[in-house]
């Protein structure tokens, strides 16, 4: 072993403390207020509001529970990133993502600009305010150790080739939650399509955006407090041999939910209705 | 026993009829067949799977569609977990497709996708939560669903919906099972979409070695 300095206890305190500050490209701002965010009308975001900034790197994962009216910024730094993305409802996690839901009460598959995450009790998890990209999927899920191992040779999440459901255990086990309680996700930035024979059909993010598709970013807007769990790993359906993802920029801040003047509620009557239920909820809490 | 050149008989471990809007639950073991038979034919069947030895192992409608490339499920599909494992194979069919994107119906949703006059309406996850709440689970064990029976295209501008029905009485299918499996059912009560004519009905089912 080189000799560090570290064979005493004080040695080894000098070492360690050393280490702060050493550049890597994916980490978190801390605090969160250091960041520098420009919101899409192009106004620095006053940093008191600030509340996450963080590059997640290929194969990582990260989570973190936002206010309702929060909102969560994804960019896709590279054109690459695959963000397989779980929401609970932060208040009762019980209350969680419903992907079947989002797409038959929305008459549609594919998410876009407008469209909602809803979750198990009808209510309005958040609202994509923002979307450059539009490619992204509701109906692969997440891969497994065992799609890993079957595709990469190995899928540990301690190896080089991390699968996305062991990430969201590992998460999730940081908010009290367990296996029991990874339901289906939603991935941004990688698209799948239906073909009229029911086959399913990749579209890479690049191929979607008819250029690189660095820099595609999604918006979304927490109707409920959130709990949000991100594992940025390839799409199970991503056909390169190679484990192959780019790095995932998150970044959040204070704001205001969605409310009756807003386009968004009044979009559609099922979209109505759910923001309705939403509001019922929130009524609720304030007799809590 | 079989003498030569006869067929064998497959022992019928159970056969029962479910009342239309009911739940059912039962615990299908490693090499047993269970078969959902639409007795007045259009009558959807949701369905989840758990490893009975492990619930925490469940159907995954994502992980099965993702292996097969394909959203409908027909005869040979395999049914794999959260964990990727087969827990049980279509091994047999007379409807030509089933659904597994289309979820299961709940209170909640109806109110969503007709009106809130529907919201106490009987759905097909209060019936799971029924079901679960007899063998020490709930609702954290709610996860993606099969749709026996039931018909939910994808138009090409992503538009899809539960439409009229592809069944008809009589037609079966034939699920064999590759662990302990234990099976939940709601024979789905909706009646504000085509998904059961209009009209819920019974189903019968029956396990066999």
């Amino acid at each position: 072993m080189p000799d560090r300095g570290t064979a005493s206890t004080r040695g080894a305190r000098a070492h360690a403390r050393a280490q702060a500050g050493t550049e890597v490209p994916y980490r978190p701002t801390v605090p969160a207020r250091d960041a520098e965010i420009v919101d899409r009308d192009g106004e620095a975001v006053d940093p008191t509001r600030l509340l996450w900034d963080e590059v997640v790197g290929p194969g990582g994962e990260a989570s973190k529970v936002v206010p309702r009216g929060a909102v969560v910024r994804l960019v896709d730094l590279t054109g690459d990133a695959c963000a397989n993305v779980l929401l609970y409802n932060a208040s009762q996690p019980v209350e969680r993502l419903n992907v079947a839901d989002t797409v038959k009460v929305q008459w549609q598959a594919y998410l876009g600009p407008g469209s909602l995450l809803l979750s198990d009790m009808g209510r309005v998890l958040a609202t994509i305010v923002a979307d450059t990209s539009a490619n992204h999927d509701t109906l692969c899920g997440a891969s497994t150790l065992r799609s890993n191992e079957a595709r990469y040779g190995t899928g540990a999440a301690s190896g080089p080739c991390p699968n996305a459901r062991d990430r969201f255990a590992v998460a999730l086990a940081k908010h009290g939650l367990d296996r029991r309680d990874i339901v289906p996700n939603v991935n941004f930035f990688k698209g799948v399509r239906v073909d009229p024979d029911g086959a399913l059909r990749f579209v890479a993010g690049s191929e979607a955006a008819g250029r690189e598709g660095a820099g595609s970013v999604v918006e979304l807007r927490a109707e409920l407090p959130l709990l949000i769990v991100i594992a940025n790993t390839p799409h199970v359906l991503d056909p390169r041999s190679e484990y192959s993802v780019g790095p995932l920029r998150v970044s959040a801040w204070t704001g205001e939910p969605t409310v009756r003047a807003d386009p968004e509620w009044s979009a559609t009557p099922e979209a109505a209705r759910a923001f309705l239920q939403t509001e019922e909820f929130v009524l609720e809490g304030t007799t809590r | 026993m079989n003498g030569p050149g006869e067929a064998s008989t497959p022992t019928v471990l159970y056969d029962e009829i479910v009342p239309s809007r009911a739940p059912w639950s039962h615990v299908v073991e490693p090499g047993c067949t269970l078969r959902i038979i639409d007795v007045d034919g259009n009558q959807a069947v949701d369905c989840i799977l758990y490893n009975a030895d492990d619930p925490a192992e469940r159907y995954s409608a994502p992980d099965t569609i993702v292996a097969q490339g394909n959203i409908f499920l027909v005869e040979g599909s395999q049914l794999l977990s959260n964990e990727g494992r087969p827990m049980m194979t279509v091994s047999a069919t007379t409807c030509a497709r089933h659904d597994t994107i289309g979820g299961a119906c709940s209170r909640e949703s109806n109110a969503l996708r007709y009106g809130f006059h529907t919201r106490q309406q009987h759905a097909c996850v209060d019936n799971f939560l029924l079901a679960h709440s007899t063998r020490g689970m709930g609702k954290r064990d709610m996860t993606s669903n099969v749709n026996w029976f039931m018909n939910v295209p994808v138009d090409p501008d992503g538009t899809l919906g539960i439409v009229d029905g592809i069944s008809a009485p009589g037609l079966h299918v034939d699920l064999r099972a590759h662990m302990r499996v234990l099976v939940v059912i709601s024979n789905c009560p909706q009646i504000n979409n085509p998904c059961n004519g209009f009209d819920p009905t019974p189903i019968r089912l029956m396990i066999t070695r």
